[in-house]
């Protein structure tokens, strides 16, 4: 049953990154790809009726993990409090920029919205890429299994370390390259002229530097914690996630060459889900592993909530979901097609 | 109190009273969109689907607000009241998560339709994505509604062998009777906001002689339901939750009436100050043998007073938990004669000549805010000192691995960018005001 959980609460996690991620991605890019004010209303237009509908999926998320795993969401979210504080403020940020970008006219409010939409988006990637280092690489925690992270110490992953350190800020490199290519993929699949060829320059140039980042970060990831490789030794069938990785990538390089926007943005969702996928093989049974006494580290089994929570809310959670699929679906289908300056939205 | 502990609790208390302010406008509004927009299909009427518009956007402007503001309040659960999470989450998480599953996707995917879609929708469709907003945010209310409710009258419950709690029965902690009877006051406290804010605008448009006759529709809508949700909050939802307050958590209702003695035939105070160490209220005005009345239905009976329980047990602060109590019961009061006035002038058709009528509508849209949260500050103020009624205690609660300072830290913060995020909306709404109710134009639809 924990394990069911598990996969549910990564499921949710993988479909908000996969969502939200190509937004945040087109965010992150705003200022450089788009040039004019055109330009860049249509990059809002493109994920105007979507944002927010993706971002109900971290909040999903999070409900979820509370339910599931009470111990869990009480200890991480307590222990990395400054940092998800900061993630509130730069989604509130994020979220004024893009409403309020909709509502003036005037040249410099739109220059303001722009800019805190494309800083908060930027730094967004950054905090959710050292977030998932940190789960790989662990934290210092006490018997109770609660922390407190500081945002840095001496930006090393010992046995104490802050939020960023040299590994963690690579994972939020790969994040950050990851996402806005991510994100790059969608507008191109959105838009066209000028905007499009841009952004396809932007797709070519950063290809090369994903697959060297991606490739570093996972010698690190081995090299800061050996031990992840062991789900990988003990049920070979894994292997397949890091094929997919592979895969995802070279259909990144081959669709964007061959005009298949639609394939290309697949691979690049493809590429996303398995990253994410193969990190939570790897953590599996873990949930947040402790950097110091391994024995205080939170796993699955001893978060959990009762056995009878987690039944009753089986059931509950299975058919909000299959609803919740079921509206996705039908507002990207509703909305899919590219987006033209002054069509109906905003 | 230790200084964590208090940052803690003023850090939860400033981001949802702040945040408190938009969704109570945006449920109050959403059924009354669907009046307008039923009463335009229904009448042919075009200037019905104008105001209804207008309407839209006011929501879109405080829907947006207040997703914004209730993100953190999802987080703050774990980031400041960690203990609490980790002990109550198997049955607190469950109402919390299934408003995410629920109607967060609901919400979410039809407002786009609802704020952008009535050209492609057509008129009818339009009506249902309005519906769907409504019935979503209503949702989303009751959920909230109930795991509050859960820590106000804990049920459906079992404690497991490490102190946590789980829950026994799904339909239990959903179908909590102290559930229901505080969703039903919450949602017409709501609409009472909503009915006022709308009266609000429309008189001020008939007073400025402008959009005359939206402001004569805003004005007849609002105060319709404004008079209805103003009754039914004080009788029967408000007497219910008193009634039932009173059997569950007898000594919150005696410190709201500030009844240090137990007494037989209570006075009710209208007004006076609590007297915290003589024990008396200073400056009374009274209703004699009201209080047992209320609670009892006979002006004989006895009602227990703080005496009757240990100091220990008392509500933290008394005095924060009277005025707060007062000021609700005496607005709620209040509004009921303004939206009775209000109506009975519509019935003689006489309304929209009586300016200073209109007046008294146009700047009396505050008090309904001032009064859902004061009712909400009344119930969390009267709960201390428990976070799960007689269960778990506050101080038992917050995140002790989070020091004072860090979190003194992220309050300034986000009382900084609240204060940003006030002054754009007051922007916004007065210009969406200023430029009133438009028909459908190529652009916006």
């Amino acid at each position: 049953m924990q394990t069911i959980w598990f996969s549910l609460v990564a499921l949710m996690l993988v479909g908000y990154v996969v969502l939200d991620g190509f937004d945040l991605g087109a965010g992150a890019l705003h200022l450089l790809a788009a040039r004019t004010d055109a330009e860049r209303r249509l990059v809002l237009e493109a994920i105007g009726p979507v944002w927010d509908g993706n971002e109900v999926w971290l909040l999903a998320a999070g409900g979820t993990l509370f339910y599931a795993f009470p111990l869990l969401y009480a200890s991480s979210f307590s222990g990395f409090y400054l940092a998800l504080n900061i993630v509130l403020w730069l989604l509130l940020f994020r979220a004024i920029g893009i409403e309020f970008r909709m509502h003036v006219a005037h040249p410099l409010w739109c220059a303001f919205f722009d800019g805190a939409f494309c800083l908060a988006s930027l730094l967004l990637i950054v905090f959710f890429g050292a977030a998932l280092g940190n789960v790989l690489r662990g934290v210092s925690m006490g018997p109770d299994h609660y922390f407190f992270a500081p945002l840095w110490t001496d930006f090393r992953p010992g046995a104490h370390p802050g939020i960023l350190d040299w590994y963690t800020i690579l994972c939020a490199v790969v994040s950050l390259a990851a996402v806005s290519m991510h994100g790059a993929l969608y507008l191109i699949l959105k838009t066209e002229g000028s905007l499009n060829a841009r952004l396809r320059t932007v797709v070519k140039r950063l290809w090369p530097a994903l697959v060297a980042l991606s490739a570093a970060a996972l010698a690190a990831t081995i090299f800061v914690r050996p031990n992840l490789l062991d789900n990988y030794r003990t049920a070979p069938v894994a292997w397949l996630i890091p094929a997919s990785v592979v895969a995802g990538l070279a259909g990144i390089f081959h669709f964007t060459r061959t005009g298949g926007e639609r394939n290309a943005f697949l691979s690049s969702c493809l590429y996303i889900v398995a990253t994410l996928c193969g990190a939570a093989a790897a953590l599996y049974p873990a949930l947040l592993p402790s950097s110091a006494d391994p024995a205080n580290g939170i796993t699955i089994y001893n978060a959990a909530a009762g056995a009878a929570s987690l039944s009753i809310g089986l059931i509950w959670w299975g058919i909000g979901m299959a609803i919740a699929v079921g509206y996705t679906v039908v507002v990207y289908t509703m909305f899919k097609g590219k987006v033209h300056s002054g069509s109906s939205y905003h | 109190m230790n200084d964590a502990l208090f940052l803690h609790r003023i850090h939860f208390a400033f981001t949802i009273t702040y945040h408190y302010i938009f969704p109570q406008l945006t449920m109050g509004l959403a059924p009354l969109i669907v009046v307008l927009k039923t009463l335009g299909l229904r009448t042919k009427n075009p200037a019905y689907h104008q105001a209804a518009r207008f309407w839209t956007r006011v929501f879109g402007i405080n829907f947006l607000a207040g997703v914004v503001t209730g993100i953190p309040m999802e987080f703050q659960f774990g980031t400041n009241w960690s203990r609490f999470s980790q002990l109550t989450g198997g049955v607190i998480a469950q109402p919390v998560a299934m408003e995410g599953v629920f109607s967060f996707f609901l919400e979410s995917a039809f407002l786009g339709l609802f704020l952008f879609g009535e050209k492609r929708l057509g008129p009818k469709g339009h009506w249902w994505a309005a519906f769907m907003v409504f019935l979503g945010s209503w949702l989303s209310g009751f959920f909230i509604v109930a795991a509050n409710a859960w820590m106000q009258h804990p049920v459906a419950y079992q404690r497991l062998a490490d102190g946590s709690f789980q829950v026994t029965s799904f339909w239990g902690v959903l179908g909590n009777p102290w559930a229901l009877i505080q969703y039903v006051h919450t949602m017409s406290g709501a609409v009472v906001t909503g009915a006022f804010v709308m009266a609000a605008v429309g008189a001020f448009y008939l007073l400025a002689g402008r959009h005359s006759e939206c402001g004569r529709i805003f004005v007849r809508v609002g105060v319709v339901a404004g008079i209805a949700a103003c009754v039914f909050q004080i009788f029967p939802s408000g007497d219910m939750h008193g009634k039932y307050m009173a059997a569950h958590q007898p000594v919150t209702t005696a410190a709201m009436e500030a009844l240090f003695h137990s007494t037989a035939g209570a006075p009710m105070v209208i007004m006076g100050q609590p007297d915290m160490e003589r024990q008396t209220i200073d400056n009374p005005i009274v209703v004699n043998k009201a209080l047992s009345f209320l609670i009892y239905g006979t002006t004989r009976a006895e009602v227990k007073g703080l005496d009757q329980f240990p100091p220990q047990d008392w509500p933290t602060n008394v005095p924060l938990l009277y005025f707060s109590y007062h000021v609700m019961a005496g607005l709620g009061t209040l509004f009921v004669a303004i939206m009775g006035l209000s109506a009975l002038l519509l019935r003689k058709g006489r309304l929209f000549r009586a300016r200073w009528m209109l007046w008294i509508l146009m700047l009396a849209f505050p008090f309904p805010y001032i009064a859902n949260i004061a009712g909400w500050l009344t119930a969390e103020v009267g709960r201390q000192p428990w976070l799960v009624y007689g269960l778990l205690r506050t101080e038992q609660g917050y995140s002790a691995n989070v020091s004072a300072a860090n979190t003194l830290f992220t309050l300034l913060g986000f009382m900084g960018i609240y204060a940003l995020l006030s002054i754009f909306l007051m922007f916004l709404v007065t210009r969406l005001i200023q430029q009133g109710p438009a028909p459908l134009s190529g652009g916006e639809a």
